[in-house]
């Protein structure tokens, strides 16, 4: 093994960067760590090397590192996790030291955080589906093992209640095998996070959880690699250990300002607000790892969160995310006002991934109908609802006075559930076919005649008799 | 010839790295980074250092390692046995990288584009004695039993065949040899080699004439895409982009598809690879993969790579264009490939323009879609190749004046504008009538054998896209002063205009029959949805009510025209009947009043 060097040549210090000078083999990438005056230690990362300049980000960030006294250690290595089955149940740090009272953990194997990527000819097609219980999303936009599907949210709306709801409930239908949890908080509040482990104590699931924690209060610089150590822990735990991995990354907006701030602070030509112009490839290398290898049991599912910013979807990071990831769940203010929860924003929600996992042996044979002809009615509706707050409901012909109805009806019973309901896929898709037996066969263009013929009377009976 | 060149490395920062001691490497030259041997290209050269895109991540790498100068650019391998390979951005086979590394990626592999073992039965179809030029066909290898790969000549090399045979050889082993005029013999193998950033030679270039077929119905019908035609999809996540290229790939009547995921979602990839051997192309019925290469560099593949990957595809393209083939290139996502130059450009700390875009970036977008096109291809016996090339763009927040959508606006022929609004709706293809266009237009009635069919189509897709337009104007009313201010045969047009979007510009990808519409069925499903509208302006001059004209039964089965299978598309036909019939009860029934 290489000798560790040591040199006390820091010359710059600016922001959350240090420059180191008269070093020699100094890798791009690999990481040091800094002994302040005082005996304490940091950690940082080489974003760059020139000759014998070495540029360092310090993750705990620079307050009280001096030029003279500090001390740098080359340790050749990249970022590294040390992972064993031990890591279940545990809780670290953003930078992946244990945090909570429990012993060290003695690694089976150090993996570099970064990973690498799938060869895409050994990805398996995501088309198992999963039941969360929340018709929005199993009706409409099915969630698939080894999806990415993040939920677009904003401050002061409810997506820590999503988010535990998806941890509580998600199972696949018919089989009982190993799952497990990764939860990595970035920059969200204590009450957050202690609101999430507390919900996983409550089902049990806590033993089954790996978290990675950088709190609000933490070095923002951490949280660049929080994101990635969560994803290494999946990683193990899914392509290793055969688990099914439901990896939860609460919130990525928070990632996407550290990642400005290191890239401000080095003086790049920035991209949109400022946000740095490969942050599209850098949301990619962590989106990307979820996913299926053909050959192995487990799995990787991921719910990224992220807050867009005065809830505008075209904003640099809920933007670049839509493109990478495999859909969306927007949730909606107005639905969250009048009292609608979860406030899924139904029409501008999509998984990109629902077909495979549906239909007949995985749902039910109806189901790819039923959702199509249940957007396009909702989307009718929300037309007409916008129309009446204009002219008044009078100006509506009795046809759109229905679609209006319908909405409602769709808002206030499919759409609206309690956070603890968990409604089983048949429950979802029933209850779909009795809000759409208001409108006559005929109207219901996107459904398969057959299908009609084999469902709706039962609903008819029932709205008939009521 | 002498020892290879080398330099050492002074300077990384991510994929960019600098080495001095390079005097005499030339641009665009291919070297080895490192101790981990990564590939990479050299963009800049200033005196006797060279900065380098490096085409696999960098960690590890650090000043002083070697940086091994190959003196060749950065190229291709062309030969049997691209057909139905997955390539990644610089043609390694990510097949069989997973046979050699497992399932993730690692770094400085080397693997060659063509399969070293492999052996193909090669057929001449000249003699010795010929004389040959550029681009002349040899022979020919049966790839797949979709394709017959054309063994051409390759640019550069003229001259007399001699010991040209019949048998099975691998891409290396020498199947003849030309014997130029002043004497330099060249051997002739099944493979060639050709730098991607070149376009290679034609004849001479054609203006398109032929519709490129695609089962779609928005596309064919209103804005069509010709064999050697170019085209774009921009859209806002969500839109549909990669859904409409897919449906591309699996129907459009080319011989050869190549599809290059350039910085997009693994899974699509995997969505591909999974489909495409499964589905039978409509016309030979075989699996659409024997037509098919796939190149996939996706968002966490390297960056540099990336922006190497639309090289790569579209020099195969070329190649198989050049057999005398029509080719179809869907690039999924030109975007990304934007953002690949601007990432490298701001590491080589070059002044930005717009958006920290380089420059450059529109000169490059054009000169790439100036290599699709109608051509008559180099060298004998005389032949046309098409290339058309398609590029999805991905512009932040759906914004069109993003620069790379204004780049692509400016040298493409064919804009197919995804619309959010539409896809929020669920009605896709999300292609929004009123803003999309194409030039090609003109060639559609070429698409029907019987001539006057043709004038028919064309005719009415001008009714249609009319009534269309009127729909907007009425909405527009009805949302100030009600549908109630709206006079019968505007009301009908509402209903008609509706029952075009509904009933025939919505196709869904997903449904066996609906995922492709031939263009005889397209012309009876678009000629069934405009009688109705004639036969209703009629009853409404006969005094028929438009309420009792919208509950007619018969719109039930215009609406389901879209799910009759192309073996019984008399059946649309009688719903014309159907119409003209209930159509005149009515009007009996509102004489009789």
């Amino acid at each position: 093994m290489r000798s560790v060097k040591e040199y006390q040549t820091v010359t710059n210090i600016q922001g959350p960067l240090m420059m180191v000078e008269m070093v020699d083999e100094a890798k791009f990438g690999h990481i040091v760590d800094i002994e302040l005056a005082d005996g304490s230690i940091r950690h940082g990362q080489i974003l760059q090397v020139e000759n014998d300049k070495v540029l360092v980000q310090v993750f705990e960030g620079t307050s009280g590192i001096d030029v003279k006294r500090s001390t740098v250690r080359f340790l050749a290595k990249p970022l590294e996790l040390g992972v064993s089955p031990d890591i279940l149940g545990r809780v670290f740090s953003g930078l992946g030291v244990p945090k909570d009272d429990g012993p060290s953990i003695i690694p089976t194997n150090r993996l570099d955080i970064n990973g690498q990527p799938i060869n895409p000819y050994a990805r398996d097609y995501p088309n198992e589906f999963i039941q969360t219980g929340i018709s929005t999303i199993d009706g409409l936009n099915p969630l698939v093992r080894g999806q990415k599907l993040p939920i677009f949210s904003g401050s002061g709306l409810p997506h820590d209640d999503l988010t535990a709801q998806f941890a509580r409930q998600a199972t696949v239908l018919g089989k009982g095998e190993d799952f497990a949890v990764v939860f990595a908080a970035m920059g969200i509040t204590f009450e957050a996070a202690q609101f999430f482990i507390d919900d996983l104590h409550n089902t049990g699931a806590i033993e089954r959880a790996v978290m990675f924690i950088n709190l609000a209060n933490e070095p923002a610089i951490e949280r660049i690699a929080t994101p990635r150590f969560a994803l290494t822990a999946a990683e193990y735990l899914a392509f290793e250990l055969d688990m099914h991995v439901l990896v939860i990354l609460n919130d990525m907006t928070n990632y996407c300002e550290a990642l400005r701030e290191i890239s401000a602070a080095r003086k790049e030509v920035p991209g949109r607000r400022g946000y740095p112009g490969y942050l599209y490839t850098d949301l990619a290398t962590i989106y990307e790892r979820a996913g299926r290898i053909k050959g192995k049991k487990g799995s990787i599912t991921m719910v990224p969160v992220l807050t867009m910013p005065e809830d505008d979807k075209t904003h640099p990071v809920p933007d670049l995310t839509g493109y990478i990831t495999e859909g969306q769940v927007i949730l909606s203010r107005s639905l969250h006002r009048q009292g609608v929860a979860p406030p899924v924003d139904v029409l501008p929600s999509l998984s990109r991934l629902k077909d495979k996992g549906i239909g007949k042996n995985k749902t039910r044979e109806d189901h790819a109908d039923l959702y199509n002809q249940l957007y396009a009615a909702y989307a009718r509706g929300k037309e007409m609802q916008e129309l009446a707050t204009i002219m008044g409901e009078a100006a509506l012909s009795d046809e759109d006075r229905k679609y209006m109805k319908f909405a409602n009806a769709f808002e206030a019973r499919y759409i609206s559930q309690d956070y603890y309901e968990n409604r089983t896929v048949q429950q979802t898709l029933d209850l779909g076919w009795e809000l759409l037996s208001m409108f006559e066969n005929a109207e219901l263009k996107r459904i398969d005649v057959k299908l009609i013929e084999k469902y709706m009377p039962k609903f008819r009976q029932k709205a008939g008799g009521a | 010839m002498s020892e290879k060149r080398v330099g050492r490395v002074v300077k990384v920062a991510g994929p960019v790295v600098v080495a001095e001691g390079m005097a005499g490497a030339r641009m665009y030259d291919v070297v080895r980074v490192g101790a981990l041997n990564l590939i990479g290209e050299i963009v800049e050269l200033r005196g006797d250092t060279a900065s380098i895109q490096v085409y696999e991540e960098t960690t590890g790498i650090g000043p002083g390692e070697p940086v091994v100068d190959t003196e060749a650019p950065l190229s291709v391998e062309l030969g049997p046995g691209l057909i139905e390979s997955i390539y990644d951005g610089i043609q390694r086979p990510l097949d069989d990288l997973v046979g050699v590394e497992g399932s993730f990626m690692s770094r400085g592999s080397d693997m060659p584009g063509l399969d070293r073992k492999k052996k193909w039965h090669f057929k001449p179809t000249v003699g010795d004695g010929t004389k040959v030029g550029p681009g002349d066909i040899i022979g020919e290898v049966k790839e797949t039993t979709l394709m017959v790969h054309k063994i051409m000549i390759p640019p550069g090399v003229s001259g007399t065949i001699s010991g040209i045979r019949e048998g099975d050889f691998t891409v290396e082993e020498t199947v003849g040899t030309c014997r130029g005029d002043e004497g330099a013999t060249h051997e002739l193998k099944l493979m060639q080699r050709w730098p991607v950033r070149n376009p290679r030679p034609i004849a001479r270039r054609l203006a398109p004439e032929h519709i490129l077929v695609s089962g779609q119905r928005v596309i064919d019908t209103f804005f069509p895409i010709s064999k050697g035609g170019t085209a774009c999809v921009p859209g806002p996540f969500g839109t549909g982009k990669t859904v409409v290229q897919h449906q591309l790939a699996k129907w459009v009547d080319a011989d050869v598809v190549v599809y290059v995921g350039c910085g997009e979602r693994g899974n699509e990839m995997t969505d591909v690879l999974t489909e495409f051997p499964e589905l039978k192309d409509p016309r030979s019925g075989e699996p659409l993969m024997r037509r098919s290469v796939l190149i996939a560099n996706t968002s966490n593949m390297p960056v540099a790579a990336r922006e190497a990957s639309v090289y790569t595809g579209i020099t195969l393209a070329e190649y198989f264009r050049d057999m005398g083939y029509t080719v179809a290139l869907m690039a999924d996502s030109t975007s990304r490939w934007a953002e690949a130059m601007r990432e490298i450009s701001t590491r080589l700390e070059e002044m930005p323009a717009e958006e920290g875009y380089p420059a450059y970036l529109s000169a490059r977008i054009a000169a790439f879609y100036e290599r699709a096109g109608r051509v008559k291809c180099l060298g004998g016996p005389e032949r046309e190749g098409g290339l058309s090339v398609i590029g999805a763009v991905s512009p932040p927040g759906g914004d069109l004046s993003d620069s790379v959508v204004q780049a692509t606006l400016h040298v493409v022929k064919v804009f197919w504008s995804l619309k959010g609004e539409l896809a929020y709706q669920r009605h896709f293809p999300a292609i929004d009538w009123l803003t999309s266009y194409s030039f090609y237009k003109q060639y559609l009635k070429g698409c029907f054998d019987d001539k006057e069919q043709g004038q028919e189509m064309e005719r009415m897709t001008v009714e249609a896209m009319t009534l269309l337009e009127q729909e907007s104007e009425l909405r527009e009313i009805v949302r100030l002063v009600g549908a109630e201010a709206l006079s019968p045969r505007d009301r009908l047009a509402l209903e008609t205009s509706r029952s075009l979007r509904e009933d025939y510009l919505h196709q869904n990808a997903f449904h066996a029959v609906d995922t492709f519409t031939s263009m005889v069925k397209q012309y009876e499903m678009l000629k069934t949805v405009l009688h109705f509208h004639r036969q209703g302006l009629e009853a409404i001059e006969a005094g028929v009510e438009t309420a009792e004209i919208f509950k007619l039964a018969v719109r039930e089965d215009i609406a389901r025209a879209k799910y009759i299978p192309q073996t019984e598309i008399d059946k649309i036909v009688q719903i014309r009947r159907k119409i003209e019939d209930q159509m005149k009860q009515l009007q009996g029934a509102a004489a009789a009043k």
